[in-house]
């Protein structure tokens, strides 16, 4: 590799880096706005223009309060949980392709950070493994109300990736391969064939049980049981205080922004959009892959509101419920979307 | 090389400390580390397929059941059961049949020929796919009758039995 690819992909590294931090501190505020819309309330709108500053705010506050770590705690791996929460928060993002490959001049630059051929499975790797922050968080700071949120944080996340691995399986099975890119070079434009392009058309029943899963694992509400208030105290980071609490809280929306990436490549055609080659035609190939990356952060966006909007519609499950839906109902119905897939798959190559 | 001998080293002291850890969470967590070498090995083998499968199913899974027991459990010096000669002399018979295993399949290994990796892509999705579903096609269905057995059969040893008399 030459020295200008080297950083290339450094600068995209540190761009997504810098792009999903942003991000993640403008859902907190976004999540608070739109909390206050739903509830016929005005939100923050004390720090600058519309309470944009507010995150600032929060951030400094976070900085300043008073670290404390309890006696009795672990001391190290009670820093361990927060600092293994947000790392496996920042990595998943590496695979996801923003855009399709952009020339600058001579140059092809893609924007991906890397693309392995075992795209899809990198991101399962990095889910599961964020289940250790939480669970070492949980068991360092010796508290019981701690250790059981990180308990119910371990068995629900074991639960519904089971589902999750098995809604992705009639996925590839359309798709072919388990590069990201190439599922989302695969999507291209909205209709080719006399069908949908975009996954979503192809998989609907696949995506619904991504979606909740992908739900499950963020432990977004209706799924946050791990920090459940009103049984649990504050859950598994209620020893937590000053910045290593807000690593957990920020953990949570960088999970929020890469799942919902991963969601919109996958299902949603990522960087694709109806018309694209009429307007790459027309801007030529270094503007058009901006105005794909520019639909993928819609897409990203859209899926975060849904995610808030969730928030406020479904109250959170009780424990039996929760896992009665994630193996009673989830995996059962990931199975017969195998079967069925695979018996349409081969019913359309024999007639077509 | 250089990197297989460094993570060779990494995997041997990361396991010795999950034998002499204390505390059982500390054993778990030495353990996590241990595979986690593992399946650096594998990257470096270029089996990036079997290196992502063994960072999701032992990582990611097995060992958080494992962490998860270990916490429930709550296990330390003060609640360890006191251990029997019985059960020690059983140990150490077990362990030596395990060594003496481990010696002879050691010996075996000079005598082979070496390997010799014809195709480099080997450990890609597709030439495993292919090569499972083709060439060992018996025994990996065999195989997974088996898991399906034993997780029928844990299932069966684990719900209570209709007939006896409920206590609680």
């Amino acid at each position: 590799m030459e020295l200008s690819d080297l950083i290339i992909k450094l600068v995209l590294v540190v761009v997504i880096f810098a792009i999903s931090l942003v991000v993640a501190m403008y859902s907190t505020y976004a999540e608070r706005k739109i909390a206050a819309f739903f509830q016929d309330r005005v939100g923050p709108n004390r720090a600058g223009p519309f309470g944009m500053l507010q995150p600032m705010a929060d951030g400094v506050k976070m900085f300043m309060k008073e670290e404390i770590i309890p006696t009795k705690a672990s001391s190290f791996l009670f820093v361990v949980g927060p600092s293994l929460a947000i790392m496996t928060a920042c990595i998943g993002s590496a695979v996801i392709p923003w855009g399709p490959r952009m020339q600058v001049g001579d140059r092809i630059i893609d924007l991906q950070v890397t693309d392995i051929n075992v795209g899809i499975l990198y991101i399962f790797g990095v889910v599961s493994l964020g289940v250790y922050g939480v669970m070492i968080g949980g068991w360092a700071s010796n508290n019981k109300y701690s250790l059981l949120g990180a308990i119910r944080a371990a068995s629900q996340n074991i639960s519904y990736e089971i589902s999750m691995g098995l809604s992705i399986i009639a996925l590839i099975m359309i798709t072919q391969t388990l590069s990201l890119r190439e599922i989302a070079a695969e999507q291209h434009g909205f209709w080719a064939n006399g069908w949908f392009t975009w996954n979503f058309f192809k998989q609907p029943l696949g995506f619904l049980i991504f979606m909740v899963c992908a739900f499950a694992e963020t432990n977004r509400t209706p799924f946050d049981l791990p920090e459940c208030e009103t049984e649990l105290v504050g859950g598994y980071h209620t020893e937590y205080s000053s910045m290593k609490l807000g690593f957990y809280l920020f953990a949570e929306y960088i999970n929020m922004f890469v799942s919902s990436a991963v969601m919109a490549t996958l299902y949603f055609g990522g960087y694709n959009y109806p018309g694209m080659d009429w307007v790459a035609a027309h801007v030529g190939p270094t503007i058009a892959p901006i105005i794909g990356v520019l639909v993928m952060f819609a897409k990203i966006f859209a899926f975060i509101f849904f995610f808030m909007w969730i928030r406020w519609t479904i109250p959170r499950f009780r424990y039996d419920q929760l896992m009665h839906l994630g193996w009673k109902t989830l995996i059962p119905l990931a199975i017969a979307n195998i079967v069925i897939t695979g018996v349409v798959v081969k019913l359309i190559q024999h007639f077509a | 090389m250089n990197t297989f001998y460094f993570i060779a080293f990494l995997s041997i002291f990361f396991s010795l400390l999950v034998i002499f850890a204390k505390n059982p969470v500390h054993s778990v967590l030495y353990l996590i580390i241990t595979f986690f070498t593992f399946t650096i090995h594998y990257v470096i083998l270029n089996a990036q397929f079997l290196a992502i499968v063994n960072f999701i199913v032992y990582m990611g899974a097995i060992l958080v059941l494992f962490l998860f027991v270990m916490m429930m459990l709550n296990l330390n010096k003060e609640s360890e059961p006191n251990k029997s000669n019985l059960i020690k002399i059983v140990g150490v018979i077990g362990g030596g049949c395990l060594m003496v295993t481990l010696v002879a399949a050691v010996k075996g290994l000079a005598k082979s020929q070496p390997v010799v990796l014809q195709n480099p892509d080997l450990g890609s999705v597709q030439n495993l796919g292919k090569v499972l579903f083709g060439e060992f096609l018996l025994p990996f269905e065999v195989s997974s009758i088996l898991l399906l057995s034993a997780m029928v059969g844990a299932v069966l040893l684990a719900t209570k039995d209709p007939k006896q008399p409920k206590t609680v």
